[in-house]
């Protein structure tokens, strides 16, 4: 009898190490509803027995708009390019905690979440990029907000420029969530062995924020600082302003889109090294962490 | 039948110790070796995992070379003592940690029962968190939809579905997790007695489902645990592991009787060395029996236990305690010091002691049993605990004539009063 080779189909094959651009984003897209349940888990879980629920997120971008306000407007006297200052200052808070909530709730995937990860499989990536998501709600309600003190500053006589430039939002959201999602993940990844970087993470966000035109224009700086390279340099310095120029489109707004083109290139370079650095990690974290 | 898990050349490697500095040179090293298209250093170094002996290397292998197969509708039950590589494998199996060299390929979706409850949210509702538990476990919502029902059915906590499960009693949270885990129908299920909780009910429940997985779905079941009697109703196969390496593949009731064999050099007849705390200190325990050479025990005479002991402290309460244990570590009887001397105390007095307990003769059967002595204080703690491990030959007349070769499955053999009532003829 002819002996016949049977070609053996294994559906999956696990092995010590795995290319590290082999990213599995065919299986990221089979948890699809693992992501949408994580997101509503989020949801509900920061909610619980509240009244005000996601209301809550106006008392920050508020108080911070008030703070703002004092210290910058009023003592410091830095101007808005001619935009509101409420809604001038009050825009840039939110598309700003838009990254921050998303690189510190990225940036801790690992850690925090390693008693889920020991114990079952399911693509790593779908954690962070829920944290992402979550967060564009909150980045929806604070926006929702933003057009609320907008509109009742129109009607007290203030004029908002309102067109097409706002279709540039949603693109200026993906580069952010970009840009967030991918330092998170170096430094969840980094982190999992050595805690170092989550001590920095706390503290590096609000240093982060003061290098970046969030409470001033661009313009203030390049025209007082001496460090204005470091403005410059910074990829999210160009997602604010854009995000403020596509909002206001102020007469003396001074805005580049062709600065916009680095932080896209800041974004791919930082997600492309950022996953590779998660999938050398995820392998095998639950021996380090 | 086709295979379904293929493992081949399989190894972990850990380093042990605390991370820090030490451990940043490491890495670098490591690094600066891959650089050059140089092997890893470290992987040279690593030590059979044994717990007992300090090494000298701060790397272990918790599995080393292990190397298998698994069919279809095959129960395999996987054992070893505590450490020997059980959970270090199902670990790597579940895909929650990578092996440092080999393979393994398999056909079809894993899930283990270990991870019962696994991602439940406390402030999401019934609802939710089978949603949520179902996705983690990888199922679609499409498929949990179809079987939600027959969840909540289950489950029999209908009436709370809505309400978020930190309102739940623990037993009804552990019902609607197993609930989820038991829809999940994967193709190879991986149960860990040793991380399941809950109570006997409900372990009985995982047993009873993955009997009902593998008898009636054919699907292939992995099995670890510690209690022998499971294992070998159970399982059609037994993979035994010792300090990350395989001992036997194959038969199970040879694998058990290996994992039997396997341990028994640990133990001696005799132990000393000293347990204790402020109270007291456990010095020795010894097994023996009157005039008799070798191994064996013989059942047909008496067997005497005998435990030293110094009492630092007087204390009310403080109890010694006799346990056996069969060998698939089921206690079979106990005895306990202050019911022989119940008015007299003076046993806990402060000083040296020490206590013979006698155990008569056919008593137990042939076979292999744990002899335990406890020294403790009655409802605080437990202060010392040694085992010696003892094995009997039936030499006594009973069953001396027409030896059963499979009688050995009683655990007593009382030599107890037959008495020739009425003889007639026919």
């Amino acid at each position: 009898m002819e002996a016949t080779m049977v070609k053996e189909e294994w559906t999956e094959e696990i092995l010590p190490r795995r290319s590290l651009l082999d990213l599995r984003l065919r299986e990221v897209w089979r948890y699809r509803d693992l992501l949408v349940m994580f997101v509503k888990r989020d949801f509900v879980a920061t909610y619980k027995q509240t009244i005000l629920g996601p209301l809550w997120n106006f008392v920050q971008p508020i108080l911070t708009t008030i703070m703002f306000l004092v210290v910058f407007s009023k003592i410091a006297g830095i101007g808005t390019e001619g935009v509101n200052k409420i809604a001038f200052y009050l825009s840039s808070i939110t598309i700003w905690n838009y990254f921050s909530s998303c690189l510190t709730g990225t940036s801790n995937t690992f850690v925090a979440n390693a008693g889920i990860f020991g114990k079952v499989y399911f693509p790593r990536l779908i954690l962070p990029l829920s944290v992402c998501l979550s967060n564009v709600i909150k980045f929806g309600v604070q926006f929702g907000l933003l057009l609320l003190i907008m509109l009742v500053l129109t009607i007290k006589g203030e004029h908002f420029h309102f067109g097409t430039s706002w279709l540039l939002i949603p693109l200026l959201i993906l580069i952010m969530a970009g840009l967030g999602l991918g330092c998170g993940i170096i430094i969840s990844s980094l982190t999992t062995k050595y805690r170092d970087f989550a001590v920095l993470v706390t503290f590096g966000v609000q240093l982060l924020m003061y290098a970046t035109p969030v409470a001033y224009p661009l313009s203030f700086i390049m025209q007082k600082s001496s460090h204005a390279w470091l403005f410059n340099a910074n990829p999210l310095s160009p997602v604010v302003e854009a995000f403020r120029y596509a909002l206001f489109q102020s007469p003396q707004q001074h805005f580049h889109f062709n600065t916009l083109w680095y932080s896209v290139g800041f974004m791919l370079v930082t997600l492309i090294i950022g996953s590779m650095l998660f999938n050398k990690v995820e392998r095998s974290f639950m021996d380090t962490v | 039948m086709s295979t379904v898990i293929k493992v081949e050349n399989l190894s972990k490697q850990y380093r042990l110790g605390e991370v820090g500095t030490g451990s940043l040179v490491h890495d670098l090293n490591t690094w600066w070796h891959s650089i050059r298209g140089k092997e890893n250093p470290y992987l040279k170094i690593g030590e059979t995992n044994d717990r007992t002996v300090k090494g000298n290397s701060d790397y272990v292998w918790a599995l080393e070379d292990i190397g298998f197969e698994v069919k279809q509708g095959e129960v395999l039950g996987i054992i070893g003592r505590n450490g020997a590589g059980k959970s270090t494998l199902l670990k790597i199996l579940s895909k929650t940690t990578a092996p440092t060299t080999g393979s393994i390929k398999v056909k079809g979706r894993i899930a283990s029962l270990l991870e019962v409850g696994t991602g439940f949210h406390p402030d999401l509702s019934g609802r939710d968190n089978i949603f949520l538990n179902g996705a983690i476990l990888g199922m679609t919502k499409q498929e949990i939809k179809s079987k939600f029902d027959e969840i909540v059915d289950f489950s029999g906590v209908e009436r709370y579905i809505d309400t978020p499960v930190k309102r739940y009693s623990s037993g009804m949270y552990v019902r609607l997790a197993f609930a989820v885990a038991a829809h999940l129908e994967p193709e190879i299920l991986i149960v860990d007695e040793v991380l399941a909780v809950g109570d006997a009910e409900f372990q009985k429940k995982c047993l009873g489902k993955m009997k009902d997985v593998s008898v009636n779905d054919g699907r292939t079941v992995l099995f670890v645990s510690h209690n022998m009697q499971a294992i070998s109703s159970l399982c059609n196969s037994g993979l035994l592991l010792g300090n990350g390496k395989l001992v036997f593949n194959g038969n199970v009731d040879s694998a058990i009787s290996k994992y039997i064999d396997f341990g028994k050099g640990e133990n001696k007849k005799e132990w000393e060395g000293n347990i204790g705390d402020e109270l007291l200190s456990f010095k020795s325990m010894k097994v023996y029996q009157e005039e008799v050479n070798g191994e064996d025990f013989y059942n047909h005479k008496s067997t005497f236990v005998e435990v030293s002991y110094t009492i630092h402290e007087k204390k009310e309460g403080l109890i010694i305690l006799f346990l056996i244990y069969s060998q698939m570590d089921n206690l079979l009887s106990m005895s306990q010091i202050d019911d022989y001397f119940e008015d007299d105390y003076s046993y806990a007095d402060v000083g040296n002691h020490i206590v013979k307990i006698q155990v008569p003769p056919n008593t137990l059967t042939q076979g292999s049993f744990n002899f335990v002595i406890q020294t403790g204080v009655y409802n605080s703690k437990i202060i010392s605990e040694t085992k010696i491990s003892v094995s009997y030959l039936n030499v006594s007349g009973l069953g001396k004539k027409y030896i059963l070769s499979k009688g050995a499955e009683n655990i007593f053999r009382p030599h107890w009063k037959w008495e020739k009532k009425e003889s007639y003829a026919k």
